[in-house]
C-alpha cells in the first residue's frame, strides 16, 4: 500500500496533487456537470437530488436572474424574460436566430458586433451572457460538491459545432470564470463514457438527438487512440421540432388557429412534450389542454399516430447517416457499435429506425441524458493530469470546410472538412488591380461554393502592399485551427513580407473587450471584488507556470542549458515568485511574460527532444 | 537537433524516402508521435510548450496526410527530388489517354440515363480505381526501383485526373442517393 504524502505547511503544491477536474455538457435543453470520484465517473446532484440542470434562465426586474427548474417552470407565466434552449443561438447572427425562431417568444435585438440580444427586463442580454449564466450555476454546484476551487473543465460541444459556436462556447466559460482544458466533441465522451475506448478496436457511430441539434459521428478507435472519422448533422433539428409537430397535431385537433399567443403556445409544447414522454413506455396518452377562452380540449394520441408525426424527422437524420458513412469511406457492415445520445433517442420509434438503418442494436444501456457529460468528467480527469500515465488521446477533425472568398463571391477552400486538427495550411492569392496595397480577406466555413452560402467567420484587411501590378503580389494566407476547433488567421505578402494577423473572433461573436466589460459588470452585480478575482487568476497561473517549470527544470535542465541560460531563467522565476507573493496582477502578469521569454529557448529544445524521442528505436532502415 | 518544422515527412516519420510504404507502419508511427505532442498532453502547461505543441501535431498531422495519400505522396516525393508536378504539365499527356479520360466522362454523364444508375456508377467507380490502383504500381516502379522521374511525373499527373473523376463520382453518388431517399 502506499503512503500517503505530507506536505510541509506552506511548501508549493505538490505536482501530483489531485486536481478537481469536472465535464459539463452545456446541452440545448439539459446540462449536467460531472466529476470523477473514487474513481467512478459520476454525474453531480443540486441540493435537491436532480442531476439535469434545465438550461433556462430567468431574468428579473431587480437585475436578478434564476437558472434551472425553477426558471422553466415560470417560463409559461414569463415567456419573453426566461431564456430556454439558448445553444440554438450560439454563434449565430440575427438574422439566422430570427429565422430559427419564428415562434419563438423573444425580442432579439441587434448588438454592436451583430450579435443578437435578447431584450429582458433586467437588460439586454447576449446568448453568450445567458449560457455563461447556466456554466456558472454548474461551477457553483461542483465547487460545492466537490469541496474546492476547479483546475479546469472539459465543456462538450456538438461534433458539427463551426468556429463561431465554439468560440461563443469558450467565450460563455470564460465569462462563467471557468478554465477549459479542452473543448471535446459530444460523440467522443460519449463513446469514452461507454469505455469503448479501451475495447478492442473497430468503428462505432454516434447517434445524438438531443432537445435542439442532430449529430451522427463515425470514430475510429485503433490502439487507444481516437479519431472522429467524419462527422454530419443538422444544428436545428431535435426533439424540440417533435413536439412542434404534436403541437400542430393538438392546435388542428382543437381548432386553435396559427398564432396560438405566447402563453398558449407555451402550454401547448409542454403538453406536447409530456405526451412524448408518455408515449416512450404506453401505447396512448390523455391530452388536456386549457383554451385561452376558458374551454378545455381533451384528447387522445397513440404511439402510432405519433410515431407518424415524427417520422419524417426521423427520417430527416438518416441522410446525414448515409453521408457520413460514404465520408468516412465505410459501408454499414463497418460499424461495430451504435452509441445513442440525448434524451430523444429514448423515443422507441427513433431506436426502431436506427437499429435499421444500421442493422443492429444500438447501444443504450448509459442514460442518453447523462453519457456525454460522464465522458467529459473522464477527459477532464485526464487532462488536468490526474492520470499521468493514462495512454489515450482523442484526435478530432474540423466539422466544416474553411475557405476564404475570393473573385466572384467563391469560397476557395483551404482547409477541407474532416481534416484531423490541429492542423495549418497555407495558399497563396494575388492582386486583382495594377498598384492594388490593400486587400479584403473573408474568411468563410462550409462546404457550398458561393461565399453566401456559407458562414461568414472574420473579414480583416492586409494593408501596405508595396504597389505592383496585377497579379503579381504574393499573398499568403495561413488558417491554423487548433485542438479545440478555433481559428487563427495570418496574411504576409511575400515579397514585402508585410503581414497581418488575427485570432478569428466570429463576425457575431464577442470582442475581448465586451466580455472584459460583461465580467466586469456580472461582477459589479454580485458585489464581488474585481481586483481581487483578478489576483486570485494571476496568483494561480504564476503556480501553475513555476510548478511546471521547476518539474522540468529537475528533470533535464543539465541536458539543455548552460549556467548562463539556467541563471537567466532562474533569475526571472525568482522575480515572479517575489510578484505573486505582492497583490499587483499585472506585476504578476508581467512577471509571467518576462519568465516565458526567458524560457523560451529551452521550451523549444525540449518539445523538440520530445518529438525525438517517439522515433528512438525507429531505424529508418528498418524496413528496407 | 533539426527541428521538426525542417524535417522532410520522411525523416519525421523515420521511414526511408520512398513511394513504397507500409500503411500499418505509417499509423503506428503517427499515433506514437501524436501521443506524445498533442496539445491534450500540454493541457495544464504554460503558453509556450502549449503554443509548440500545436505546432508540431499541426506539422505531423500535415506530414501523416501527405504520406498516406497515394497521389500526395507521390507529388511530395517529386518535389523532393527537384521535379515538382505542375498542373500545365497535363497537356503533355499522349492522345490515348486523354481520349480515355473523355470516354470515361461521357460514361459518368449517361449513368442518369442507365436503368439502375446506382448498379452503373458503382461499375464505373471501380474502373477507375483499378485503373488508379494499376497508376500506383507504375509509380512505385518509377519512384523506387528505375528513378525514371519522367515517366512518375506522367503518373502522378493521370493519378490527378482520376482523383477529380473519382470526386465527380462521389458527388453523383451523393445526389443520387439523396434524390432516392
Amino acid at each position: 500500500m502506499a503512503l500517503l504524502q505530507i506536505s510541509e505547511p506552506g511548501e508549493s503544491t505538490a505536482p501530483h496533487e489531485h486536481r478537481l477536474a469536472a465535464g459539463i455538457d452545456l446541452g440545448t435543453t439539459n446540462s449536467l456537470v460531472a466529476s470523477v470520484r473514487s474513481g467512478a465517473a459520476q454525474t453531480l446532484p443540486d441540493a435537491a437530488g436532480g442531476h439535469l440542470l434545465p438550461s433556462a434562465v430567468r431574468y428579473l426586474e431587480n437585475g436578478d436572474h434564476i437558472v434551472g427548474a425553477e426558471a422553466r417552470a415560470q417560463a409559461a407565466v414569463d415567456p419573453s424574460n426566461t431564456i430556454v434552449s439558448v445553444k440554438r443561438f450560439m454563434g449565430r447572427g440575427v438574422a439566422d436566430v430570427k429565422r430559427l425562431g419564428a415562434s419563438l417568444p423573444y425580442d432579439f435585438v441587434a448588438g454592436e458586433s451583430g450579435m443578437p440580444l435578447i431584450r429582458t427586463v433586467a437588460g439586454d442580454r447576449s446568448p453568450v451572457q445567458v449560457s455563461a449564466d447556466i456554466l456558472s450555476e454548474l461551477k457553483q454546484r461542483a465547487e460545492q460538491t466537490l469541496g474546492g476551487e476547479l483546475a479546469g473543465v472539459v465543456i462538450t460541444v456538438p461534433a458539427y459545432f463551426d468556429d463561431a459556436q465554439r468560440q461563443a462556447t469558450k467565450d460563455a466559460a470564460t465569462l462563467a470564470g471557468l478554465k477549459v482544458l479542452r473543448l471535446l466533441n459530444e460523440p467522443t465522451a460519449a463513446a469514452v463514457a461507454y469505455g469503448l475506448d479501451r475495447a478492442s478496436d473497430g468503428v462505432i457511430a454516434v447517434y445524438d438527438l438531443g432537445g435542439g441539434t442532430f449529430d451522427i459521428s463515425i470514430l475510429r478507435l485503433n490502439r487507444g487512440v481516437f479519431e472522429v472519422m467524419a462527422t454530419a448533422g443538422d444544428t436545428a433539428l431535435g426533439g424540440d421540432d417533435m413536439d412542434h409537430r404534436v403541437a400542430e397535431w393538438i392546435m388542428a385537433q382543437a381548432g386553435i388557429g396559427e398564432d396560438p399567443g405566447r402563453h398558449l403556445q407555451r402550454r401547448l409544447m409542454h403538453a406536447a412534450c409530456a405526451a412524448k414522454e408518455t408515449l416512450t413506455a404506453q401505447a396512448s396518452v390523455d391530452i388536456a389542454i386549457d383554451l385561452d377562452d376558458g374551454s378545455r380540449w381533451q384528447g387522445v394520441l397513440t404511439r402510432e399516430l405519433m410515431d407518424s408525426l415524427i417520422e419524417p424527422l426521423i427520417r430527416k437524420t438518416l441522410a446525414p447517416c448515409r453521408r457520413v458513412l460514404r465520408d468516412a469511406g465505410i459501408s454499414v457492415d463497418d460499424v461495430h457499435d451504435i452509441v445513442m445520445v440525448g434524451g430523444s433517442t429514448r423515443v422507441p420509434k427513433v431506436r426502431a429506425m436506427v437499429g435499421e438503418f444500421f442493422g443492429r442494436q444500438p447501444l443504450v444501456d448509459i442514460d442518453p441524458d447523462k453519457v456525454v457529460a460522464v465522458g467529459a468528467a473522464v477527459q477532464a480527469d485526464i487532462l488536468a493530469g490526474n492520470k499521468p500515465e493514462d495512454e489515450m488521446l482523442l484526435l478530432d477533425v474540423i466539422p466544416l470546410s474553411l475557405g476564404i472568398e475570393t473573385m466572384g463571391g467563391l469560397s476557395e477552400k483551404i482547409i477541407p472538412r474532416n481534416t484531423t486538427i490541429p492542423v495549418a495550411r497555407a495558399q497563396e492569392f494575388t492582386t486583382f488591380k495594377d498598384g492594388q496595397t490593400a486587400m479584403a480577406l473573408h474568411v468563410v466555413q462550409g462546404e457550398r461554393e458561393l461565399v453566401e452560402a456559407c458562414r461568414s467567420l472574420a473579414r480583416f484587411e492586409l494593408r501596405d502592399i508595396p504597389p505592383m501590378a496585377a497579379g503579381a503580389a504574393r499573398i499568403r494566407v495561413t488558417c491554423q485551427v487548433d485542438a479545440d476547433g478555433l481559428l487563427s488567421v495570418t496574411a504576409e505578402e511575400r515579397t514585402s513580407g508585410v503581414q497581418a494577423h488575427i485570432v478569428v473572433k466570429p463576425s457575431y461573436g464577442l470582442t475581448d473587450n465586451e466580455i472584459e466589460s460583461m465580467l466586469q459588470a456580472s461582477m459589479e452585480h454580485a458585489q464581488g471584488d474585481m481586483q481581487a478575482r483578478r489576483l486570485r487568476e494571476q496568483q494561480v497561473e504564476a503556480d501553475r507556470v513555476l510548478e511546471a517549470l521547476q518539474a522540468a527544470l529537475q528533470q533535464d535542465a543539465d541536458q539543455f542549458l548552460d549556467a548562463q541560460e539556467r541563471g537567466a531563467i532562474d533569475a526571472a522565476a525568482g522575480t515572479l515568485a517575489r510578484a505573486r507573493a505582492g497583490d499587483d496582477h499585472k506585476a504578476i502578469k508581467a512577471a509571467i511574460e518576462q519568465l516565458e521569454a526567458a524560457s523560451a529557448v529551452y521550451v523549444d529544445r525540449r518539445m523538440n527532444a520530445n518529438i525525438q524521442k517517439a522515433m528512438t528505436g525507429h531505424a529508418v532502415d528498418e524496413f528496407k | 537537433m533539426p527541428s521538426i518544422l525542417t524535417q522532410n515527412y520522411f525523416q519525421l516519420f523515420s521511414l526511408p524516402e520512398r513511394y513504397h510504404l507500409e500503411r500499418a507502419e505509417l499509423d503506428a508511427r503517427y499515433r506514437d508521435l501524436q501521443r506524445r505532442v498533442h496539445p491534450d498532453r500540454f493541457a495544464s502547461a504554460g503558453d509556450q510548450e502549449r503554443r509548440v505543441s500545436m505546432q508540431q501535431a499541426a506539422q505531423i498531422n500535415e506530414a501523416f496526410e501527405t504520406l498516406k495519400d497515394p497521389l500526395r505522396r507521390g507529388r511530395y516525393l517529386l518535389e523532393l527530388r527537384g521535379a515538382p508536378a505542375e498542373e500545365q504539365q497535363g497537356s503533355h499527356q499522349d492522345p490515348e489517354f486523354l481520349m480515355q479520360q473523355i470516354e470515361l466522362r461521357e460514361a459518368l454523364v449517361e449513368v442518369r440515363g442507365q436503368p439502375d444508375p446506382l448498379a452503373a456508377l458503382d461499375r464505373l467507380s471501380r474502373d477507375i480505381r483499378a485503373q488508379y490502383q494499376a497508376l500506383e504500381s507504375a509509380l512505385e516502379t518509377a519512384l523506387d526501383d528505375s528513378a525514371d522521374i519522367q515517366a512518375a511525373l506522367t503518373f502522378v499527373l493521370r493519378m490527378q485526373y482520376f482523383t477529380r473523376l473519382q470526386n465527380e463520382v462521389q458527388e453523383l453518388e451523393a445526389d443520387l442517393e439523396d434524390e432516392m431517399f
